[in-house]
């Protein structure tokens, strides 16, 4: 509680050693090579890879890359855009506010790891290196020796531990080992970015549009991978293309400008989401988008239980389960015992109100258990949720549910006139069933989005992270603990009961096994918790992400099959050793796990 | 030094904010507290004084709602307590902690905010609405927010997160958390802890500052020259019975309050002779001990 961290300002730079790279290239030399690397890869895309179809994607033709070419072409351009940045040419300066080596390596490591991953996929797939065209040569060499130049590139050694000599050979051996990760990760650090000066508020917006083009570009492409290797191409050349672009600075500058500007940003991410159907030409993937929107909006609204007001529910997919059965019984499903057919206003307002009824029910008594025993009970609510579905069945209870056949056969909406179910045409776009509840769900986050933003910056949200941070200092300061819990926990569940409601209407049938606590499909409790930790606690777009993420990769990466949670847990435990404040982190909690490092210590803008 | 003083000696004392009476706590079978009798007055400083375990925090929780009294009761302005503590710093008693706890992750100016808690009403729909009313309320709560900063010299530091204030700055902090809610009486559990003299001295003039807002203040403090140029009465809590109560110079002077400090001598007491013995022991013993360096730790 009282741990000082250190001052700000002061760079932590240890005592540094002669600046060279990791391996005895000449730097000048080792920058060339790496430009030229990075655009003989840019060539290289054009030519043909390997000499049959058989392997995914097309790669036969010359002067035009297909499927994993492009990536390699992307990650090519991007080495040589910023080598060519840190030679100083003009016009390209802007790429790199924080330096440019940290960012090449980056870039060439992505260009490499892509190259080669398709060079070998193409070998192994096909049974041999002579399936390899001359082209697919050319292009692993000349990621290859991208790499190795950028390898070369000086960074700042940190100074050696001196070992101890009475040291036995174990603990040597993990000196050693602690003395070549720091040198690795010296290797790929970055600068600190200098902050951007004011630019006219047009250009910022028109920063903002297009990083958000930016944004709607990579997610359709990701979504849009037909096959496995295309798609595990995409994840490396995101992941490391992303590193390359936070060490060269430029994703620290662009959150500076969409920091200056929030409303237009959240509008503008809203603007790109919708256009997101417009860009495909069948509904398969607007399927996987309505999904999406569906995990990440209930995501959120967990966040808001989670994140500010630090209560762990892990029975929270209980409550989307109450929206989604409430919308289905007043539905006018023929497997419903209610015989009515509630318009779409009143079967919403059925479906928060009675998520919001079970979450007074259920918090009442429990909020006021602290910690873990919270987490026990509502995780004991949540399966007592998904028991009960299951036995109101007629036989071993009131005939409610229809058991565990579920409530099918759902009515498609329709709102003034709007058939849901039905293909509608828009500007010469063709939008189809899920595209259409692509759009209500999309309506339904923005209503999320916006209680989470103006509840988490008022009084009612500032009592939230006081009571998290501090319950007896809280209750101290006059904040009424268990009255704001239970609004926080009030608020979570009929948010999602909102997106139960559309959820019910999408899916056709709504059965007990689809609220499972933990499962292979998300949503379920498990898999909201993770998106959110994943996706960083406390901010807007975190829990979105890490939804997205976390239903895009099992979906993807169906060959998995069984291993799939394990490959999971396994990510899981990696993010959380590496970057325990989740991938967009709010600036609060990058201070709490980074007492040291570079984050800043001020906070200008509370929250996300 | 002096000046503060003697405005101390002429502060207005007005009618009695906080009235304990015949306040007992137990534990089970131990009694922490007994029988107690308080008051304070307004714009009136009063220390609260003891050795370790004498059972003053506990009186300072029964007097926040933290603890229930087993017996007696505590009237605050006329009223019985609430039992609750959020609500007895809604009725006007606001508390620093002994280790402080502040919302370490939450900006200085946030910390203030949330002190604001108790002044504001707006609720859950006046935030997703945000008509007029609550843009007003927000911001007078920030422009009250701020010159409360301003008041402990932290304004600068507004958009700091707490947990990188310096330590006497997160006590300073504390206490432009508690002034927040507008208390009548403000309870300081010792505000001087762990604190260099000058911070000290900086802490005294601040609780003169405080008091002459008309805001009553009751104080724990170990540092006797802190409280004794502060209060304008003293009390000493031992083994959780009031000694004695009375003016600095009263206590100050007291065996009894030396007594329960350092001991009293007894029956047996060593002389001089005995006491030169164990001196002599004890050098002896330093010699043989300064063999083994890794000991000094333990101690």
């Amino acid at each position: 509680m009282t741990t000082q961290t250190t001052a700000p300002g002061i760079p932590s730079t240890p005592a540094s050693g002669p600046a060279t790279g990791l391996i005895g290239i000449p730097p000048h030399l080792g920058r060339a090579l790496a430009t030229g690397g990075g655009a003989l890869t840019v060539v290289s895309a054009f030519l043909a890879w390997t000499w049959t179809s058989a392997f995914p994607g097309d790669l036969t033709v010359y002067g035009y890359p297909g499927g994993l070419q492009v990536l390699a072409l992307i990650g090519g351009a991007l080495t040589t855009l910023l080598c060519l940045s840190s030679y100083g040419v003009k016009g390209l300066r802007w790429l790199t506010p924080a330096g440019a080596d940290g960012a090449i390596k980056f870039a060439a490591l992505a260009t490499f790891a892509t190259v080669w991953y398709t060079v070998l996929a193409i070998t192994v797939d096909l049974g041999g290196v002579v399936n390899l065209e001359p082209g697919g040569f050319v292009a692993a060499i000349a990621s290859l020796a991208g790499l190795l130049g950028a390898l070369a590139l000086p960074f700042e050694r940190p100074e050696r531990e001196p070992h101890d000599p009475d040291d036995t050979g174990w603990e040597l051996f993990r000196h050693r080992l602690r003395t070549g990760g720091d040198i690795a990760k010296a290797a790929f650090a970055g600068g600190t970015a200098r902050p951007v000066g004011t630019l006219p508020s047009y250009a910022e917006i028109l920063i903002i549009v297009a990083v958000l083009g930016l944004g709607l570009t990579v997610f359709t492409y990701g979504i849009g991978t037909e096959y496995d290797e295309l798609f595990i191409g995409f994840l490396i050349m995101a992941a490391f293309g992303f590193a390359a672009l936070n060490k060269a600075g430029l994703v620290s500058q662009a959150s500076q400008i969409t920091a200056r500007h929030q409303n237009i940003t959240i509008c503008g991410a809203f603007v790109a989401a919708a256009m997101f159907p417009f860009t495909q030409t069948d509904d398969q993937y607007a399927t996987v988008g309505v999904y999406i929107l569906i995990f990440g909006t209930v995501a959120l609204g967990l966040n808001i239980v989670v994140g500010l007001a630090g209560l762990l529910d892990l029975g929270y997919v209980a409550f989307l389960g109450v929206g989604a059965y409430a919308a289905a019984l007043v539905s006018g499903s023929p497997s419903s015992p209610f015989d009515v057919h509630f318009p779409f206003w009143a079967a919403v307002l059925v479906g928060a109100g009675a998520s919001l009824v079970f979450g007074v029910l259920i918090g009442a008594p429990t909020l006021r258990l602290r910690g873990d025993y919270l987490a026990i009970v509502t995780l004991g609510f949540g399966e007592i949720f998904r028991i009960t579905a299951n036995n109101l069945d007629g036989t071993s209870g009131p005939d409610l549910t229809n058991g565990s056949n579920g409530i099918s056969s759902i009515p498609n909406l329709n709102i003034l006139g709007f058939d849901f179910g039905a293909e509608h045409a828009i500007a010469g776009f063709t939008i189809g069933r899920f595209a259409n509840y692509f759009f209500l769900m999309l309506l339904i986050t923005a209503v999320v989005v916006l209680v989470f933003r103006r509840s988490g910056d008022s009084r009612i949200g500032r009592a939230w992270v006081a009571i998290r941070e501090d319950e007896t200092a809280a209750l101290a300061m006059g904040i009424n603990g268990f009255r704001v819990k239970l609004i926080a926990f009030a608020v979570g569940a009929s948010l999602a009961g909102l997106a139960g409601t559309v959820q019910a209407h999408v899916t056709y049938t709504v059965t007990p096994e689809q609220y499972l606590f933990a499962g292979p499909i998300p949503p379920n409790s498990a898999f909201l918790l993770a998106a959110v930790v994943l996706g960083g606690m406390g901010t807007i777009s975190g829990p979105l992400i890490g939804a997205a993420l976390l239903f895009l990769i099992p979906n993807k990466l169906q060959f998995l099959g069984d291993y799939q949670l394990f490959a999971f847990g396994l990510a899981l435990i990696l993010l959380m050793r590496f970057r325990p404040e989740g991938l967009i982190p709010n600036r609060r909690r990058q201070l709490e796990f980074h007492e040291d490092a570079e984050a800043p210590t001020v906070l200008t803008k509370a929250g996300a | 030094m002096t000046t503060t003083d003697t405005t101390t000696k002429t502060a207005p004392v007005g009618e009695t904010v906080l009235d304990a009476r015949g306040v007992t706590m137990r534990f089970g079978g131990l009694t922490a507290v007994r029988d107690v009798n308080l008051t304070v007055n307004r714009g009136e400083i009063v220390g609260l004084i003891g050795p370790n375990g004498a059972g003053k925090t506990t009186f300072f929780n029964c007097l926040t709602g933290l603890y229930i009294p087993t017996e007696g009761e505590v009237r605050f302005k006329d009223k019985v307590l609430p039992p609750q503590s959020f609500k007895v710093t809604a009725a006007g008693i606001a508390r620093t902690f002994q280790n402080i706890r502040l919302f370490a992750n939450m900006t200085v100016l946030e910390n203030v905010l949330v002190g604001r808690h108790t002044r504001t009403k707006e609720g859950f729909w006046s935030a997703i609405l945000r008509g007029p009313g609550f843009h007003r309320a927000e911001a007078a709560s920030r422009e009250r927010a701020m010159e409360l900063l301003e008041f402990v010299g932290l304004e600068s530091k507004a958009d700091h997160l707490a947990r990188n204030l310096p330590y006497g700055e997160q006590r300073k902090l504390e206490i432009a958390r508690a002034l927040a809610s507008e208390p009548d009486l403000l309870l300081l559990d010792e505000p001087t802890a762990g604190m260099n003299p000058q911070e000290t001295r900086v802490t005294e003039e601040l609780v003169f500052a405080i008091r002459d807002q008309g805001i009553a203040i009751l104080v724990i403090e170990h540092d006797m020259r802190f409280i004794f140029n502060l209060c304008d009465r003293v009390a000493v809590l031992v083994q959780g019975e009031k000694l004695l109560e009375g003016d600095s110079a009263t206590v100050q002077g007291d065996e009894r309050v030396i007594a329960a400090y350092l001991g009293e001598p007894f029956e047996g007491a060593p002389g001089a002779e005995e006491v030169a013995e164990v001196e002599a022991a004890e050098a002896q013993a330093e010699t043989t001990t300064d063999a083994a360096p890794g000991k000094e730790n333990d101690r």
